[in-house]
This record gives structure tokens, C-alpha cells and sequence, in this order.
């Protein structure tokens, strides 16, 4: 009898759509790699956009089809380029993305190194002359006396 | 004076990424399609009933093919291209309509003219999937051996068929 209601209730949830738990966390987390090509700042975990949805039924269907992750990424890379991906593969056409702010980075620092090396180097306030002293006694001395 | 030269310049090159940025589209993303096989599909011709067609039918022709739809307002600005294109007789279209209804489209076509040899009906979108179709209309242009030359994503402009997809069309079939 329990069998029976359990079968039904996976029969239901089969029905629905809706996959294993460990499966839904994986759709889950597919689609959040994924770009919404449509809205192209939404991922296909977020996009209501209609092949938005289309694509999130592919990913199930293949997920539920025991295809790795790899591959299921593949076949969207496939069809619709890095660009689909959040995390494009490291490649020559993608360096400059990769490596771009490390060397920004490494450039502020050089010129901020370099500012204060400079910085360090300028002279000392220039010590006064014997006649500059003279004044500045002479000076501070008026003002003693007033 | 001398120390407002190196800003200056930065601020210049800054602003000249800017403005070259403003002219290009993020929608055009590079297809990965391009000089790869055609993704084969069996689907149901619009018309007649009970046809189906491959896109093996077209093995040694140069060929277009453009994914269309009824509900897409693009497809209507790009569709006297298309017959413009089509009455030249120079390369042959044939229609991919994309999630529509087949009663839809066929009014469609009655209502603005029908440049396709025929269309297929992929009324799900599971072939546009293979396509890599996201932004309809899209256009691609398929060799003799079945291998995608040029894609287009949006429509196309009579400026495009001439200056791209002519010229092509000349080169593959020699």
C-alpha cells in the first residue's frame, strides 16, 4: 500500500517535470553557467525569455538522459559559441578578458611605485643661509620684544 | 602643462574605445556554426501536408537557408529582401518557421508573398536549437556539401545580399 502511494507520488512528480533532487541541482546549476542569449545579461537559470525556457527543457531532457556535464556544456558551446558561457574557457582568442586586469593591475602599481621612488628622491627643504638666519633671528626677536 | 599630457592621452584613448564600442552590436555573437556541417533535420513541409524535407535534398547546391516566423516583426521589415532576392533566381531560398502555428504562417505568406522553395516547421524549436537560433530572422548560407559559409543574425538588408551574400554565393559555386 505505502509502495503503491510512493510509486504514485514519483509518477506525479515524473509528470510535473520535475527530476531527483541531486538532478534539480544540477539543471539548477547548469543554467546558472549559462547566458540567456536573448537577454544576454540573465543567465538561463533567471531568463523568462522564451528560448530561455526552451533551452532549460533541452538541459533536463539531456540531464535526465545521463549526459556528463562537460558535455551537455559542450553542446550549447556548440551551437552558440563561448559567449553562452559566464566562464569562457581560457583560449588566445579569450587572453586579453583573462589576463587583461592583471597586467591593468600590474601597471597601476609599477606607476605607483615609480611616484613614490620619485617622491622619496626629491631633495631635502634647502637649509638656510647664514644672512636668511640672520633675518629670521632678527625677525622672531621683534616679535619677542613687542 | 606638461604633466596634463599624459592624462590627456589616456582620457583620448578611453574615449576612442568608447566610440568604437558604441557601433558594435552585442547581438551579433560569432556563430561557431560557420564552416561546420549544416545540423541535419527530417522536419514536416508548411505546405503541402504530409511532406517532409532534409536538408540532404540540397547536397551539391548552394543554398539559403532563413529561419522565419509569423509573430517575428523583424522577419516582415527583412521579407521584400527576401522576394527581391528570390524573383533574381539566383540562389534558392527555403524557410525554416520557427515556433509558429502552421495556419499562421500560411496566411502570412499569403498576405506578403512566398520567396521560400518551401518551408519546414519546427514548431518547437528544437531544430532552431541546433541552429543555435536566438534572434529570429537568421540566415544562413549553405554549400554544396552541406557545409554552413555565412551566417546572419536579423535581417537582412539589400545591402547585405549584395556586398556579402551574392559574392559568396558566386565563389561557392565555381
Amino acid at each position: 500500500m505505502r509502495l503503491a502511494a510512493a510509486a504514485l507520488l514519483l509518477a506525479a512528480s515524473l509528470a510535473a517535470g520535475a527530476a531527483a533532487p541531486q538532478d534539480e541541482a544540477r539543471i539548477r546549476a547548469l543554467s546558472e553557467k549559462l547566458r540567456c542569449l536573448v537577454c544576454q545579461n540573465q543567465s538561463l537559470a533567471d531568463s523568462n525569455a522564451e528560448l530561455a525556457t526552451d533551452l532549460r527543457r533541452e538541459l533536463r531532457a539531456q540531464v535526465a538522459a545521463g549526459r556528463s556535464d562537460e558535455q551537455i556544456l559542450g553542446f550549447m558551446v556548440e551551437r552558440y559559441g563561448d559567449f553562452v558561457l559566464y566562464e569562457p574557457p581560457f583560449k588566445a582568442s579569450t587572453a586579453a578578458l583573462w589576463i587583461g586586469p592583471f597586467v591593468l593591475l600590474a601597471a597601476a602599481l609599477a606607476v605607483l611605485v615609480l611616484v613614490l621612488r620619485r617622491r622619496r628622491a626629491a631633495p631635502e627643504p634647502p637649509v638656510l643661509a647664514p644672512e636668511e638666519r640672520a633675518r629670521a633671528a632678527r625677525l622672531l626677536g621683534e616679535g619677542r620684544e613687542e | 602643462m606638461k604633466q596634463a599630457i599624459i592624462p590627456l592621452a589616456l582620457f583620448l584613448v578611453l574615449v576612442g574605445f568608447l566610440f568604437s564600442g558604441l557601433r558594435l552590436d552585442p547581438r551579433e555573437v560569432p556563430s561557431p556554426l560557420v564552416g561546420k556541417a549544416a545540423p541535419a533535420f527530417d522536419l514536416p513541409v508548411l505546405h503541402p501536408p504530409g511532406k517532409r524535407f532534409a536538408p540532404a535534398e540540397m547536397k551539391g547546391r548552394v543554398w539559403l537557408l532563413n529561419v522565419w516566423a509569423s509573430w517575428c516583426v523583424t522577419c516582415r521589415d527583412e521579407h521584400p529582401v527576401l522576394v527581391a532576392l528570390a524573383r533574381q533566381d539566383v540562389v534558392p531560398i527555403l524557410g525554416l518557421n520557427y515556433k509558429d502555428q502552421r495556419e499562421e504562417a500560411l496566411a502570412w505568406l499569403q498576405r506578403f508573398g512566398d520567396p521560400y522553395r518551401l518551408s519546414v516547421a519546427d514548431a518547437d524549436g528544437r531544430i532552431g536549437i541546433d541552429y543555435g537560433v536566438y534572434g529570429v530572422p537568421e540566415t544562413y548560407l549553405i554549400d554544396a556539401e552541406g557545409t554552413i559559409r555565412y551566417k546572419r543574425i536579423g535581417a537582412l538588408t539589400p545591402e547585405i545580399v549584395e556586398q556579402n551574400i551574392l559574392p559568396l554565393v558566386k565563389t561557392l559555386r565555381r
